[in-house]
């Protein structure tokens, strides 16, 4: 009795701090604005991100040059893309409120992808200026 | 597979703890995180010290029996002390602050106290149960006061990014560490498993692994915004009960 106890509080905890964990990587692009140059390389017609362009934006920065410094956060934001798109489709019947948050989970991290692939375009530029004016 | 178990997992362990106080010095932060930079030079010291052990005596005798669950007890008192020391950051402003190492050393007490009455009958091999339980319970503990610790965080609205990554990493780990503990107490007959032998050592690379991450990649006067942070408490109640 006493371990499922613990065991049912301290999954319930791990659930928690996992998505509060995940949400502090992907909280700091909220506050950053996407350039023109991402939304004319990604071919966004609207201003707003969708939920669904978050595999759309990987691709894309495969495209760039890789970056040490993001390749952890992207890979952890990606767990954290399939766990909500999982449990979106798990639960979406069943607790419509999960669908809802979902939602804006998977959109945030859209947008975290984005403000990636704006940086990695802004520093791909600046190694190009680099190269031409170190030619010249 | 045993192999990359056996030395592998250690030696990864290792590094990432040893990166962590690199990191840390690097950032100008070894004081003001001490006990977390403490912790993974024990950890580091322990795992040579286990090395050694295993090497000389060998992973079925007497001494790396006790060796193993000392060292690991005093692990989980050297990460209680890194929940207290995160307490301390982030209440320092208040009238609680003064209590709160008083308040440590009761709760530890009383943790050593009830695992002893938990114990005290067994037969045989008695101080490594103890050590066992009482690894248990403070795991338990740290679960609980880690989330009272988010609680407060939330409620505060502390938005250092990097304080608040590292008291959700440990969070992480106790949560996870305290339910593998509890599931194989669920299950007693899964005891011998591979699952269960090497769950706790790999759970173990969590802490380093995201300490490691929060000194190199977050700047030191990064701030957060706590509207996006919190979890509807609905949606992760009806996640966990699924």
């Amino acid at each position: 009795m006493m371990a499922a106890l613990i065991c049912v509080f301290s999954v319930a905890a791990f659930v928690q701090f996992f998505f509060s964990y995940c949400r502090s990587m992907i909280a700091f692009s909220a506050s950053v604005a996407l350039s023109d140059n991402v939304r004319e390389f990604a071919g966004m017609r609207v201003r707003s991100v969708a939920a669904d362009d978050f595999d759309r934006f990987l691709q894309l920065l495969r495209l760039c040059p890789d970056l040490d410094a993001d390749k952890k956060e992207i890979r952890a934001v990606g767990a954290y893309y399939s766990t909500v798109n999982f449990l979106s489709r798990a639960f979406r019947k069943a607790v419509p409120n999960v669908a809802a948050w979902a939602e804006r989970e998977r959109q945030n991290c859209s947008y975290f992808a984005a403000v990636v692939l704006d940086r990695r375009i802004a520093q791909s530029r600046d190694l190009c200026l680099q190269e031409v004016s170190a030619s010249l | 597979m045993t192999g990359f178990f056996d030395y592998g997992l250690p030696l990864v362990g290792f590094l990432l703890q040893l990166s962590v106080v690199f990191c840390a010095v690097y950032r100008k932060e070894f004081l003001r995180y001490l006990p977390l930079n403490i912790y993974m030079l024990i950890s580091a010291s322990v795992g040579c010290g286990l090395y050694v052990c295993m090497q000389r005596f060998g992973v079925t005798s007497q001494e790396y029996f006790y060796a193993y669950y000392t060292a690991d007890l005093l692990l989980c008192v050297a990460m209680y002390s890194v929940v207290i020391h995160l307490y301390r950051h982030t209440l320092g402003d208040t009238n609680v602050e003064r209590y709160i190492r008083g308040g440590a050393f009761l709760l530890l007490a009383l943790t050593c106290l009830f695992s002893y009455l938990a114990v005290r009958h067994s037969e045989g091999k008695l101080t490594a149960r103890f050590a066992s339980e009482l690894e248990q319970n403070l795991n338990f503990v740290g679960v609980v006061l880690t989330y009272m610790l988010w609680g407060a965080i939330m409620k505060r609205r502390e938005t250092r990014t990097r304080l608040v990554q590292l008291v959700l990493a440990v969070g992480i780990y106790f949560s996870a560490i305290a339910a593998t503990y509890a599931v194989r107490g669920l299950f007693p007959q899964m005891e011998g498993s591979n699952l269960w032998l090497w769950a706790p050592p790999v759970i173990g690379l969590w802490v380093p692994a995201a300490s490691c991450y929060a000194f190199l990649s977050v700047q030191n006067e990064a701030r957060l915004t706590m509207s996006h942070m919190a979890v509807p408490a609905q949606v992760s109640a009806q996640v966990s009960a699924q």
